[in-house]
C-alpha cells in the first residue's frame, strides 16, 4: 500500500474513532491502538505513540468548549494531576520495560472492561458522607451553573480519588489512551462529584495526562509522522462533527454499538497477543 | 460568595483564558501538521512505508533540536513532528497559565501544586 492510500484509510478510520468518541462521550483514543493495531497492521509501539496524539488534540479541543461553561472544578483538575502525570510516566517507563506482547494483553483486559462499563448506567451519587478534611485543606468543596442558580457540592474521599489517578495515568502512559472511563470511576464513585462536573474535570486533566508521556514517546521514536498527521487531523474533524450532530441522536443506541465494536476489537487483540501475532 | 462554594469571578476569567488557549493551541498544531503532511505526501506519496516492524522514528524526528534544524531545513516530516509538539505544549502551556493565575491571587499551596505538575511535563518534553 502506498503513502497516498495508506494515509487516506487512516484519516477515515480516524475520523469515524473521533465521531464515535465525540457521540458517546468515550473518547476516540481507545480504538485508534487496535484500528492501527488490527487493520493496518502497525507495530503496537508506534500504534500507542500515535494515539497519545490523538488523545491530547481531542481532550484539549473538547475542554476549550466545557471549560467556558464553569463545571470544570480547576483546583480538584490540578490536584488529581500531580497523581496522574506522575502515574503516565510511570507507565511510560514500564512500557518501555516489559514486552509488546504483554502490553497488548493489558490493552485487549482494558478494552474489555470499558466495554462493559460504558453499557451500564450512571449513577448521580449525592453527598451523603462526612466531610473529607482534605478536600477542607485544599479548598476543593466549589459550586456549578445549574438552571436554579449555583448549585454546591462537597468533594469525599480525597486520597482514594487521589490513588485511583494514579492508575488511571499508569494506563494512559502504558497504553497510550486517556482512561477517561477509570478517571470518571474515581470522580463518580469515590469523590462523589456532580456528573457535569466529573465529565468535564476529567475530560480536562486527561490533555495534560496524556502530554506527560508524550514528551517521553516522541523521544523514544514511538511517535512518527507518517501516521501521526493523517490520526491527529482525522479525529479532530470526527470530534468537531459528532459534537455537531450530538444533540440530534439517540446516543444510548450508539453506545451499544460502540460497546460491541471494543469488546470484538478486545477479543481479537487477546487472540492476536496470545498467538504470537503482536 | 458562601464558604462552600470556591468558585469566584477570577476562576471565572481564568477559565475563559484557558478555554481559548487549549483552543487556539490545538488550531494552530493542526494547521502546521496539515502543512508538513500535505508536503510529505506531495514528497513521498508513492512510496510503501513500512510500520510493522518497530524501528522507531528516525533519530533527527525524536528531540526537539533537530525538530527544529528539520523545519528550517524546510522537511516536511520535521514540520509535523512541530505540528506534534506544538499538541503536547498546548496542555503544558494550560498548566503554567493556571499557575501564573494561582499566583496573582498569592494563592501559595496551589503555586506550589501546579509547579510540582509543570515540572513533570517539562521533564517527560525536555529531558527524558
Amino acid at each position: 500500500m502506498s503513502v497516498y492510500e495508506l494515509t487516506a484509510l487512516i484519516f477515515l478510520g480516524a475520523l469515524s474513532a473521533g465521531l464515535l468518541g465525540a457521540l458517546t462521550g468515550l473518547g476516540g483514543g481507545i480504538i485508534i491502538v487496535p484500528m492501527l493495531s488490527l487493520l493496518f497492521h502497525v507495530d503496537i509501539r508506534y500504534a500507542i505513540g500515535t494515539s497519545l496524539v490523538s488523545v491530547i488534540a481531542t481532550s484539549s479541543g473538547a475542554a476549550a468548549a466545557y471549560v467556558k461553561e464553569g463545571y470544570t472544578n480547576v483546583r480538584l483538575g490540578m490536584v488529581l494531576e500531580v497523581a496522574t502525570t506522575v502515574g503516565a510516566v510511570t507507565g511510560a517507563v514500564i512500557a518501555g520495560i516489559i514486552a509488546p506482547k504483554v502490553v497488548a494483553i493489558i490493552f485487549g483486559l482494558v478494552l474489555l472492561h470499558s466495554a462493559w462499563q460504558s453499557t451500564r448506567a450512571r449513577v448521580d451519587h449525592v453527598a451523603d458522607g462526612p466531610p473529607d478534611p482534605w478536600s477542607r485543606r485544599l479548598r476543593l468543596d466549589s459550586a456549578y451553573p445549574t438552571s436554579q442558580g449555583p448549585q454546591s457540592y462537597l468533594v469525599q474521599r480525597v486520597p482514594f480519588g487521589f490513588a485511583l489517578m494514579y492508575i488511571a495515568g499508569v494506563l494512559s502512559g502504558l497504553l497510550g489512551i486517556g482512561s477517561g472511563v477509570v478517571k470518571v470511576l474515581a470522580m463518580d464513585r469515590a469523590m462523589h462529584l456532580p456528573f457535569k462536573v466529573s465529565t468535564t474535570t476529567s475530560n480536562f486533566m486527561i490533555g495534560v495526562t496524556a502530554a506527560a508521556s508524550a514528551g517521553i514517546y516522541l523521544h523514544r521514536g514511538y511517535i512518527v509522522p507518517g501516521l501521526a498527521f493523517p490520526v491527529m487531523l482525522g479525529v479532530l474533524v470526527g470530534a468537531l462533527v459528532g459534537a455537531r450532530a450530538l444533540p440530534r441522536l439517540n446516543t444510548q443506541k450508539l453506545r451499544l454499538v460502540f460497546s460491541i465494536v471494543v469488546a470484538a476489537m478486545a477479543v481479537e487483540l487477546l487472540f492476536n497477543a496470545f498467538t504470537g501475532r503482536v | 460568595m458562601p464558604l462552600a462554594s470556591g468558585h469566584s469571578a477570577a476562576d471565572d476569567r481564568t477559565e475563559h483564558v484557558v478555554g481559548n488557549l487549549l483552543r487556539v493551541g490545538v488550531l494552530i498544531a493542526a494547521a502546521v501538521a496539515l502543512i508538513g503532511g500535505v508536503m510529505y505526501l506531495l514528497h513521498a506519496g508513492s512510496t510503501q512505508p513500512d510500520y510493522r516492524t518497530f524501528l522507531g522514528a528516525s533519530s533527527p524526528l525524536r528531540s526537539l533540536a533537530h525538530i527544529g534544524r528539520g523545519v528550517a531545513a524546510g522537511e516536511p516530516e520535521a514540520i509535523i513532528q512541530l505540528g506534534i509538539v506544538l499538541l503536547i505544549a498546548t496542555p503544558i502551556a494550560r498548566v503554567a497559565l493556571t499557575l501564573v493565575a494561582f499566583a496573582k491571587r498569592k494563592d501559595r499551596l496551589y503555586v506550589a501544586i501546579s509547579a510540582m505538575v509543570l515540572a513533570l511535563l517539562a521533564y517527560g518534553l525536555l529531558f527524558s
